[in-house]
């Protein structure tokens, strides 16, 4: 008998572009079925959206400000993912990096030391503190036995409140604590943006390297392919010889550096101090992205680019057309949502046809 | 009732699973259906069972054409089908298994099915608790409870998929007096095997499957020269156990507790040496995979100490037992043993890494066709382990383990195989032997491991014989011992 083939590796691949348009299509409707509802016109709020994305240089290049915490999350998150950990604790990761940063900013801002130098050590501080947060999530899981996503979802809870405490307390601005943060960093410690711009070409400089650097890992190292062998059966991947605990470790510990220097970025290089929504969302928005590009480190570019986008067309919604910017949400939902299902539809569809391959049989 | 099917084909995408086959099982009668993995034995069953839907050719029940759209319909029409591996809800109770499936009204009748179970099994002599978690039970009961289930449905025509892989010998014996007793009822039985020994005992008429088509059809007096001539279309040698002259002691076991309340072995002695072959006989459960994982370094043993070539590894991690060329193969292949999501290359560069941190592709692929051709694995680099055969798995596996290797653990290493598979993969694992391994290896066919092995021990619910010289053993005390008689 010649080899079975499982029903997957035949799919063509515009098959499957067709299915992805499909849930794109679906999503779209769904959001104008929502923006009827609440008696919005849809296709101006499209039209909005798409002029506050693209309307002007400045726009267009803060899509990449957005763009680059975005990317270095779902960068992390592919690492975890491929060794089937759901990361959650990655929103908690990210505050936390931004915590180390400003508290190294503000223990070293007075010093004598070269700024380059502050900024690096912030950025360092930011990474390490991200990795310490995802390690916790690690050790509770493999000495503790608590699953990462409860894990990681109770430690995004004091990693809130941990930044709320400070920024109120002992960071808090001379005087009065406020929401809007803490006391911007002198001028010699933001990282330099393009001219007229808020987009720092070192930040963007980070974020194309830690997607070169996930893509290769995943791609061409024994790293890579242990991590995958792990998410897909961790017990025979034990039983082969990888060393599984490790691995896991690695995963999350790497994951936690790069969502710790997205919230490091967040407050070196876009914010310039502290404020208590550090993370904008990032993290989870980061796992849905990692999510539509269905695992992949060269769909999640521009995927992460699409939600980048839709988040800052949505910006200005609330002055032209009294909608909330949380449309920008719908439709990142929506979307992903719709992709899922199209998926598990599609997995019914082709069961239907091809049927079940016959072991043995 | 009479079953007819007519000219069946079945197509998987490129591959013709069956062609032309025609198949007639009269009421009152135990069929078989033989042929080698592959062969299309099982498809044709689930074609018949509802399962799965032919490419063409119809089925006809007592001259009724049918067409079975789920195996609920196949079911209301009296057929229905035991599968290979059991098709049942491990965490739920026997009873609430008994009831799966069952048409009625909005409410169970837990109390009906109740007596209904304990009715069936006092008619059948089995011996099973209600109440008892299914994920508790042997192979053999959970099989002998779907068979109660199927019963109770009222079929008529009882499919059997190779339905002693896995049970015990007792279990063996009750489920043939069982089957005999439907037949004479006026039950239509169908018996999948590839196990000529099973159809000579049981078969009122043989149907043989090759390569998907019909190779013929067989009434008794059976030859098994011919039976096997059917099955592959020429005759196998039988080959002969050779006497290697053993080396050091690779496995020291001494005064080794190990298990749980349930199940206990203690104080198990046994030295293994380089190119000698132990096999370790039971029935299903009775402490086998016990020694073994402990052996392996799964599992810490409560006393005693494990040596391996001189070297106490007793409380030492499993890498450090990996690390000293112990190398344990399990018998689920697709649940322990390989990763379903990694292709073969992938596999393989788990196992030999080329010892740098970057993967070479381009070698990496030529590497896995070169063990593919190795090991005659019918698949490519690029194919992902679960859309390989059963049997192909299980070359795989062989594949997967390292040389060198001191001490090879293998569980259950031709489960599921054709006599032609099995026979390829002793051939290795002699090889392997006489290159001076030690082999530990787990069967329930004892018939197997009284040709291949040198010594065998055998367990009975936690009782370990002292290691038994094979040419002293004869098939029928090596049953009495697995069943707890003649110790």
């Amino acid at each position: 008998m010649k080899e079975i083939l499982l029903p997957r590796v035949r799919t063509s691949r515009w098959l499957a572009v067709g299915w992805q348009g499909l849930s794109i299509l679906m999503a779209l409707l769904f959001t104008t079925l929502v923006l009827l509802l609440t008696g919005a016109p849809p296709l101006e709020a499209y039209r909005q959206v798409l002029e506050g994305a693209f309307g002007s240089l400045k726009r267009a290049t803060d899509i990449l400000v957005a763009w680059v915490p975005l990317m270095l999350v779902t960068s992390g998150l592919l690492l975890t993912f491929t060794a089937g950990l759901w990361n959650i604790g990655v929103e908690g990761q990210i505050v936390l990096g931004a915590i180390a940063t400003t508290g190294v900013v503000r223990a070293l801002q007075h010093t004598d030391l070269p700024p380059p130098i502050i900024l690096v050590l912030a950025l360092l501080a930011g990474m390490a503190g991200g990795a310490a947060w995802a390690g916790l999530v690690g050790l509770l899981k493999v000495y503790g036995g608590v699953h990462e996503i409860f894990g990681g979802l109770g430690l995004n809870f004091v990693a809130t409140t941990l930044i709320l405490w400070l920024i109120f307390g002992p960071w808090k601005r001379p005087g009065i604590g406020s929401m809007s943060g803490t006391e911007p960093f002198p001028e010699r410690l933001m990282f330099p943006t393009l001219p007229g711009l808020r987009l720092s070409p070192w930040a963007l400089g980070m974020a194309l390297l830690s997607v070169a650097l996930v893509y290769v890992l995943l791609r061409n190292t024994y790293f890579g392919l242990r991590l995958k062998a792990i998410g897909k059966n961790l017990r025979a991947a034990h039983l082969l010889g990888v060393p599984t605990t490790r691995y896991l470790f690695l995963a999350l510990l790497g994951c936690g550096a790069m969502a710790g220097l997205a919230g490091s970025i967040q407050v070196t290089a876009v914010y310039h101090r502290l404020i208590p929504p550090i993370s904008s969302g990032y993290g989870y928005l980061g796992l849905l992205v990692a999510m539509l590009a269905n695992y992949r480190v060269t769909w999640s570019v521009p995927v992460a680019f699409f939600f980048a986008a839709l988040n800052i067309g949505s910006i200005q919604l609330p002055i032209t057309l009294k909608l909330d910017s949380t449309l920008s949400g719908v439709m990142q939902g929506a979307l992903v949502l719709f992709v899922l299902l199209m998926q598990g539809v599609r997995a019914r569809w082709q069961a239907k046809t091809t049927v079940e391959s016959d072991d043995g049989a | 009732m009479k079953v007819e099917m007519r000219h069946i084909y079945k197509s998987f995408g490129p591959v013709r699973a069956l062609q032309d086959v025609s198949l007639t099982v009269q009421a009152g009668t135990i069929h078989g259906l033989l042929g080698e993995n592959g062969a299309g034995k099982t498809t044709l069953m689930k074609i018949l069972s509802g399962y799965l839907r032919p490419d063409r050719g119809e089925i006809l029940l007592d001259g009724q054409a049918v067409h079975f759209r789920s195996p609920a319909e196949g079911l209301r029409h009296g057929i229905g089908m035991l599968h290979q591996d059991p098709m049942d809800f491990p965490a739920l109770s026997v009873l609430d298994n008994f009831m799966m499936g069952h048409e009625g009204g909005l409410w169970l009748d837990r109390r009906g099915a109740r007596r209904a179970l304990k009715e069936l099994a006092d008619a059948f002599g089995f011996d099973l608790d209600p109440d008892a978690r299914v994920d508790s039970l042997t192979v053999g009961e959970r099989q002998q409870l779907e068979l109660l289930r199927l019963l109770w449905r009222g079929v008529r025509v009882l499919i059997l998929d190779e339905p002693t892989t896995g049970i015990s010998a007792p279990q063996k014996v009750r489920l043939f007096a069982t089957l005999r007793r439907l037949a004479e009822e006026g039950k239509a039985v169908i018996f999948v095997t590839h196990k000529l020994e099973e159809v000579e005992e049981l078969c009122h008429r043989v149907t043989v499957l090759r390569q998907g088509r019909l190779a013929g059809e067989v009434i008794p007096p059976y030859s098994p020269a011919r039976l096997i001539e059917l099955m592959f279309g020429r005759p196998v040698p039988m080959p002969e156990r050779e006497r290697i002259p053993l080396g050091e002691p690779v496995l020291e076991v001494q005064d080794l507790v190990v298990g749980d309340h349930r199940l206990r072995l203690s104080r198990v002695r046994l030295t293994v040496r380089a190119g000698e072959i132990i096999g370790l006989a039971g029935m299903e459960g009775s402490g086998q995979q016990l020694l073994m994982r402990a052996c392996a370094g799964l599992i810490r043993p409560w006393e005693g100490t494990i040596r391996v070539s001189g070297r106490d590894l007793t409380g030492k991690p499993y890498s450090a037992f990996l690390e000293a060329g112990v190398l344990y193969v399990p018998a689920n292949r697709l649940e322990e043993g390989l990763i379903p999501g990694l292709t073969l290359t992938e596999h393989f560069q788990l196992v030999y890494p080329n010892g740098r941190h970057l993967i070479d592709w381009e070698q990496a692929r030529a590497e896995a066709q070169r063990r593919i051709r190795e090991f005659h694995i019918r698949g490519r680099p690029e194919t992902p382990v679960e859309a390989l055969s059963g049997g192909n798995q299980q070359r795989t596996l062989l594949a997967l383990i390292r040389t060198p290797a001191r001490l090879l653990l293998l569980e259950h290493p031709t489960r599921g195989l054709d006599v032609e598979s099995s026979l390829w993969v002793w051939e290795r694992l002699k090889e392997r032997a006489r290159q001076g391994t030690a082999l530990m290896v787990v069967s329930s066919d004892l018939q197997e491991l009284m040709q291949y092995c040198h010594r065998i021990v055998v367990f009975f619910s936690g009782r370990v014989s002292e290691p038994i010289d094979a040419e002293q053993l004869t098939l029928d005390r090596l049953g009495h011992m697995i069943a707890g008689r003649g110790w």
